[in-house]
């Protein structure tokens, strides 16, 4: 085994990247601001740098490690070096912490502090950048520090590159193209790039203001919903281990807060297990539109509208599980509670930015008055109660709301990469056998790769199914699609790695594939302990068939949970589309 | 969202123009610079449509291709003067005097405010670092033809031979 020594100490190796990766291992938490390990090197903060005997100062983010490396992290003149570097990026810094979204959670802020910055002796930069507040993330070029990480996850793990470097030297800006407000983008709204950002120059708006008016409204009822992936999540902001979940000191919370009812969006899942499976089952028999790709992300189905309008057909009709119970609570619940719709204010809690932008489509508004009024992020609602300042983990543990309140565990792994299609299979198994479902686990989708396949034999018949997340991976599928290279007959895409527990809503400190992997096992753990781990069990979906909709596909069940989409041309181009398309 | 008051602009960008550029250069992301330089070359600028095309065509995003179009000197976003004149300003021009060579043609054709072209679109006058011909400090060129050890007034004389070929040009056209 080869080794290396750090600050004395022997380090074995083990195929790390880099001497970053080394450094970390060997417990020192070298600087970075640049740096992220699901992202290519950049290189460009410098705060990494190590000294390597023969070699003398370097990057430890771009250096491979070798074997016999003799490297030293601290030394006067590694100190002096990182000052300095921190204080030339604060001296281009607005250093307005106290009213920035991310203070407290600022890797900058974190760095200046730990490195004991006190006084920056360059001249401050006192341009004044446009801030763009166009779309639902809001850009601030004057917190921005150049690292980089927002462009390369945007190009990178979504594979749409709306932000890049732009100018040169000291006018360089992390820009859109030809500087167009990001709302005229082909921006998908997932939040990736605000929750990589490490200041606070991409943040998501925040509607903590609206929903303060809304619950304090007295001629108001807030009916609120939870989707899945919060409630393993949203307990980190509250020193709560990830994966642990906190489903019933939220509801709590949001009590206390002045939330007339609470519901939890896995219910509405269950019943897009119903109308998925059912229109699934439908295409494999007449084998049109398919493959069927699942319609629960947003971000993905507007990708899909701008990028494959010739799929859109491929796309399950079914609405979100967000705008499923919207439309539900507004059409069905306010009537049968005796409630105006004026006069309910339908907040959902999701772990996703692009629900804000969802929820404000045209199709999912009924005479100009939207089905769910706001969306609220995992981080808005945990800023919330910090605001009321109770303990959130010692709150009393309540179940949410009748009817839309009990879930099966199917429901609940909506909010993981596969856990769309895991329960979409213990339906669509005993649709297609007519046989009982007992171990309910299909392995096969579980996991967290971004473009994961199987093949399933049901009755003689085999179902070639493609769990995705990331939308790089979607673009690989389609274009595999398109030159016959692949056949698939269903595909989940989740725009976020790992699913919706690695949502641009979700807490942000220092988010990684370890933390994700939590937060699944966490959800997977929900559905273990579940007394119901199949949709088609969950008592209360069936009495809204019975009392509403009749039974999934109805017309009554498509005018309240489908929906249509539309091709978006994003750019405007005024040349006609090229044939130069990439060769397969 | 920009630190310049750049205009990017649309132009009635001829498709086969672009197509035959992409074909004659392949459309690798490697090819974009000669790509981008063809196009500057016929349109004296990079047409905001042009760039979009062209990101298609290559596969990469628009703001990537906008991200090399901004950090290159040589590429511009608004159309180009009839004449592009350079002042070389690289340290041997500078010290033999570029400076007032550069504000004796800003002068003449009334470049202000920092512009640099001139409203009626004749000339784009910039300053480049070097241009290699220190020999002939300090060096001009106007539309890629050389003119060496340059005063502020041999300048002029070469601008009022210019604008007396462009008037004599214009009759004749």
């Amino acid at each position: 085994m080869s080794q290396l020594t750090v600050n004395g100490k022997n380090v074995e190796l083990n195929g790390e990247a880099n001497v970053l990766e080394v450094v970390r291992k060997a417990g020192i938490d070298l600087p970075s601001l640049c740096y992220h390990q699901e992202l290519t090197v950049h290189g460009a903060c410098r705060l990494c740098m190590v000294e390597i005997e023969g070699r003398g100062i370097v990057a430890a983010c771009h250096t491979p490690p070798e074997a016999g490396m003799v490297i030293n992290t601290n030394s006067l003149v590694l100190r002096r070096l990182r000052k300095m570097a921190l204080e030339l990026l604060l001296a281009r810094h607005d250093r307005e912490c106290t009213t920035c979204s991310r203070s407290g959670n600022c890797k900058l802020q974190d760095l200046a502090e730990r490195f004991g910055i006190s006084d920056i002796q360059l001249k401050q930069d006192e341009r004044k950048l446009p801030i763009d507040d166009s779309s639902i993330i809001i850009r601030n070029p004057n917190k921005c520090i150049l690292c980089g990480e927002c462009v390369r996850i945007c190009s990178e793990v979504q594979g749409i590159g709306v932000l890049d470097f732009v100018h040169r030297g000291s006018k360089m800006v992390v820009d859109t193209a030809f500087s167009k407000k990001l709302s005229d983008t082909e921006c998908v709204n997932c939040g990736q790039c605000a929750a990589i950002c490490p200041t606070g120059a991409l943040v998501i708006r925040s509607q903590v203001d609206q929903a303060w008016d809304a619950l304090n409204d007295p001629d108001k009822t807030v009916i609120v919903q939870i989707a899945p992936a919060v409630r393993v999540s949203i307990g980190e902001e509250f020193n709560v281990p990830a994966g642990e979940s906190t489903m019933g000191q939220l509801v709590s919370a949001l009590k206390i807060m002045g939330a007339s009812k609470v519901f939890d969006t896995s219910f509405s899942a269950d019943l897009t297990v119903l109308e998925e499976t059912n229109e699934f089952i439908q295409r494999v028999q007449s084998q049109e539109n398919l493959p069927q790709f699942t319609s629960c992300c947003p971000a993905w189905v507007k990708y899909a509208e701008q990028f494959y309008p010739e799929y859109l057909n491929n796309l399950s009709s079914c609405r979100s599980p967000q705008q499923m119970l919207g439309s539900l609570i507004k059409k069905y619940y306010g009537k049968e509670q005796g409630l105006q719709t004026k006069d309910m204010y339908v907040i959902s809690v999701m772990p996703c930015t692009a629900k804000k932008f969802e929820a404000a489509r045209e199709e999912f508004t009924t005479d100009g008055v939207p089905d769910v009024d706001l969306v609220l992020t995992t981080q808005e609602l945990a800023h919330m109660i910090k605001e009321i300042g109770v303990d959130f983990p010692a709150l009393p543990e309540t179940a949410p709301d009748q009817p839309f309140g009990r879930v099966t565990g199917a429901g609940v792994i909506f909010g993981v990469t596969g856990g769309v299609s895991e329960a979409v299979l213990r339906l669509g198994y005993e649709k297609l056998t007519n046989e009982k479902l007992e171990d309910v686990v299909f392995s096969e989708v579980r996991g967290y790769n971004g473009l994961r396949s199987c093949e399933l034999k049901l009755n003689g018949q085999t179902l070639r199914l493609a769990v995705v997340n990331g939308l790089t991976n979607a673009n690989k599928v389609l274009e595999d699609m398109k030159c016959g290279k692949v056949k698939f007959d269903l595909v989940e895409v989740m725009a976020c790695p790992g699913g919706c527990i690695g949502g641009g809503g979700q807490p942000i400190t220092n988010v990684n594939r370890r933390v994700r992997v939590k937060r699944g096992a966490g959800l997977y753990n929900e559905d273990q302990i579940a007394p119901v781990h199949k949709s088609q069990e969950n008592p209360a979906v069936k009495d809204i068939y019975e009392k509403w909709l009749r039974c999934p596909g109805s017309k009554e069940a498509h005018d309240a949970l489908h929906t249509t989409y539309k091709e978006r041309n994003a750019r405007c181009i005024t040349v006609a589309a090229t044939d130069h398309g990439k060769d397969c | 969202m920009n630190n310049t008051d750049q205009i990017v602009q649309d132009a009635d960008v001829e498709l086969s123009f672009l197509s035959s550029v992409v074909k004659e250069n392949g459309n690798q992301p490697a090819a974009l610079i000669p790509i981008l330089q063809m196009i500057q070359e016929k349109y004296r600028y990079l047409p905001k449509n042009a760039m979009e095309f062209v990101a298609d065509a290559l596969g990469l995003s628009p703001a990537t291709v906008y991200g090399v179009a901004t950090f290159y000197a040589q590429f511009s976003l608004e159309p180009k003067g009839k004449y592009v004149i350079k002042v070389c300003d690289g340290t041997a021009c500078h010290v033999r005097g570029s400076s007032a060579v550069y504000d004796a043609i800003c002068k003449r054709v009334e470049l202000v405010d920092g512009k640099s072209t001139t409203k009626d679109g004749t000339y784009t006058v910039e300053t480049v670092s070097c241009l290699g011909a220190c020999v002939l400090a300090p060096v001009v060129t106007i539309n890629d033809k050389v003119y060496g050890e340059m005063t502020p007034e041999a300048i002029n004389i070469i601008l009022d031979t210019l604008e007396k070929e462009g008037t004599n040009h214009d009759q004749n056209a």
